[in-house]
């Protein structure tokens, strides 16, 4: 046994070892990943392939007979059309909205923590108590909103009982929910972009608020808008709570929304099956807009 | 090309007190040099004559007009910052290409999508086309017009800078702390290309810097500061050779002068540890006196009797700096404050004395500078008939 064959022995133990304490460190990660994601996501397609009910004892094997029935359904096409109408109106109201209010609060000094706070105060809610008031709010005779119309000489409106309005303002009422939150990320990407670069531009001669915006603040904001925008449309998707609480899906169907329909299926009418299957599509729907956003949004902001 | 005039700019930051009334005047085409210690308020005057702060009072000419009133952009000013403050999304074409895109389009012409409606665009891209490469090849910047600011080295990044300054042909060129985030080797090869950049434009460049070597070997004037006024306007060798104040000796030059606590004795005379040198002044007889020796108007031995006004003292070797062309000696004294001087030597010099060993160091007296106690410079004159030698010793 000479010392090179010893030494080639030692770093080769060496190596095992390294390896095994790597595996050892990430094999925690690895089973939770798996039985919180992989596993259930697993379940969830194999459920979407069976007609099983919520408390049956056994299930047929239908095959993809319930992404067909989705497809063809006429609720669901309508709870699609509602939820893209919906997120076509949150995002871009979440997302400028929120980042107009972060350039103004961040322009203050003094009063600059007073107005973060009152942005913010939505967030810290919850959006299910927050929409019985809103109820309270917009209550056509009861309202304070129908009350001062009323005083300006407009008739009242039943925002949540007519069909023109009912989707609109679950709109307005989720980008209430979401400015905040959005608004401090801006805030935290503002003031991560260097003040001499306004300097600097000040002297090229981007002096007026508009030129300072598009050349400096719009391009370095740019991951964060891509972060806001994602996150926006990832919550819009999943509305459901004001739905549920306000308006039930109503009137005439026209503030059904896909995760509401999920729950109808899944919970009321106990199909279970069926309901994974929607939600298989909800996910899809999900990932890709994500990843299209991602990829598209990415090539901008990359420096 | 435009003269500047400042006229008792005085700024302070609530409480802090940063410019109290500067008057200074430039001229068209001059290198001047803003130098003192951070916080003594250079930056805030570059700052206030860029417009990018507004001084509580004075005002500020550019070419005899007064700019107080004009935003930075119209005061045909440009700056370099000390992080360059490239746009990082940009390429550098487009960098340098910013101030011509602001100065000649118009809003409907910059606003994205409205642009595209616009006929005249194209015409005026071909300009700033034109100009970007006329100033990019002037630099060496050719081959790297389409990279971002982040793929650049610092010199690069630098070099840059000095691009988005010159495409608009300003009047005056503001710098502040360029060459401070550059390595020590790159900061040598800018200074020079920098100061030939100044000569070619022939335009005026005001410099803010906290390195005395910077403002002594591109300037043609230095105006040192601290505590928010100018201490001393001259030339570097003015600045060098003929220092105001303590303040002004200390800070220019390196290694740093030595100072040595002297005395007043009768006629005027200078009395260093107690002994009287040829140097006289106008102060009274027992006031305290700093003497100013810089570290190359030392020389070890006895005084040559043949060589002007000598004085002599010893002192022990400390420590020996080898800097390849010269040595800097570190001495210490017995005097009563213990202090130490520093000596600029030749090699062969250096060669001649060894670690803590006692030598005596001379010192010319005609190179040497007398401050009063408020470290203001006092005048000083041959205040013995004859060339004496003087002698002395202060290690016991």
């Amino acid at each position: 046994m000479t010392a090179v064959a010893q030494g080639a022995a030692r770093s080769r133990r060496r190596r095992w070892i390294e390896q095994a304490t790597g595996l050892g460190f990430a094999l925690p990660a690895l089973a939770l990943l798996f039985l919180t994601i992989l596993l259930p996501l697993a379940v969830l397609l194999y459920l979407s392939m069976t007609n099983y009910e919520f408390g049956a004892i056994s299930a047929d094997w239908v095959g993809l007979a319930n992404f067909q029935k989705a497809l063809g359904d006429p609720i669901i096409r309508r709870s699609v059309v509602n939820t893209l109408v919906y997120v076509a109106v949150v995002v871009p109201g979440g997302v400028f909205g929120a980042l107009l209010i972060a350039i103004l609060v961040h322009g203050r000094r003094r009063t600059r923590s007073f107005y973060e706070v009152i942005y913010f105060l939505p967030v810290t809610s919850t959006l299910i108590a927050m929409a019985t008031v809103w109820q309270f709010l917009l209550h056509p005779a009861l309202g304070p909103v129908n009350a001062v119309l009323r005083s300006l000489g407009f008739g009242q409106i039943a925002f949540l009982s007519e069909p023109t309005t009912a989707l609109p303002t679950l709109a307005v009422i989720g980008i209430w929910q979401l400015l905040g939150f959005n608004m401090i990320l801006f805030l935290a990407g503002l003031s991560a972009i260097p003040r001499d670069l306004y300097e600097a531009a000040e002297i090229d001669g981007a002096s007026n608020p508009i030129d300072r915006f598009l050349t400096i603040t719009w391009p370095l904001l740019g991951p964060t808008t891509m972060f806001v925008i994602v996150t926006t449309m990832i919550t819009a998707f999943k509305i459901f709570d004001t739905v549920a609480v306000m308006t039930r899906g109503g009137p005439m169907g026209t503030t059904e929304v896909l995760l509401y329909n999920i729950y109808l299926e899944g919970f009321q009418y106990f199909h279970t099956g069926y309901a994974a299957a929607l939600t298989f599509i909800f996910l899809a729907f999900i990932l890709v807009f994500s990843v299209a956003q991602t990829f598209t949004l990415d090539k901008k902001v990359h420096y | 090309m435009a003269t500047v005039g400042l006229q008792s700019i005085a700024k302070s930051f609530g409480a802090t007190k940063v410019l109290g009334g500067v008057d200074l005047s430039i001229a068209d085409g001059e290198f001047l040099t803003l130098v003192g210690p951070s916080g003594c308020g250079k930056s805030t005057l570059i700052r206030i004559i860029a417009g990018l702060e507004t001084q509580d009072s004075g005002s500020v000419a550019i070419g005899g007009l007064g700019v107080d009133h004009m935003r930075p952009h119209e005061r045909r000013v440009a700056m370099v910052f000390q992080s360059y403050a490239l746009y990082p999304h940009m390429s550098v074409r487009s960098n340098i290409a910013v101030p011509l895109t602001m100065s000649r389009m118009t809003m409907r012409q910059r606003l994205p999508l409205v642009r595209l409606m616009s006929r005249s665009r194209r015409e005026i891209m071909r300009g700033i086309d034109a100009d970007v490469a006329a100033v990019a090849a002037q630099l060496q910047l050719e081959h790297l017009l389409d990279r971002r600011p982040a793929q650049l080295s610092g010199g690069q990044r630098q070099r840059v800078a000095l691009g988005r300054a010159m495409v608009r042909n300003p009047d005056v060129f503001l710098m502040d702390e360029p060459l401070s985030n550059l390595d020590a080797k790159l900061r040598v090869h800018m200074r020079t290309e920098l100061a030939e950049l100044h000569k070619r434009l022939g335009v005026t460049f005001i410099y803010v810097t906290h390195d005395q070597i910077e403002a002594m070997t591109m300037s043609d004037r230095v105006a040192m500061m601290d505590a928010g006024e100018i201490l001393q306007l001259g030339k570097p060798s003015e600045l060098y050779d003929l220092p105001a104040s303590i303040k002004v000796a200390q800070f220019i030059g390196s290694p740093a002068i030595n100072l040595l606590p002297a005395t007043v004795g009768p006629g005027g005379r200078v009395e260093l540890f107690g002994r009287p040198l040829a140097r006289a002044v106008e102060e009274p007889a027992g006031s305290a006196v700093t003497l100013g020796i810089r570290a190359e108007a030392l020389s070890i031995g006895q005084a040559d009797p043949g060589h002007g006004a000598r004085a002599s003292f010893s002192a022990r070797l400390r420590r020996k700096e080898n800097l390849g062309s010269e040595f800097i000696l570190h001495f210490d004294l017995a005097g009563p404050d213990a202090s130490g001087v520093t000596m600029r030597a030749t090699p062969a010099s250096a060669a001649l004395v060894q670690e803590s060993s006692e030598v005596t160091l001379t010192f010319d007296e005609g190179l040497c500078h007398v401050f009063n106690s408020a470290g203001r410079r006092l005048e000083a004159r041959d205040g013995s008939s004859r060339n004496t030698i003087v002698s002395l010793k202060a290690w016991p």
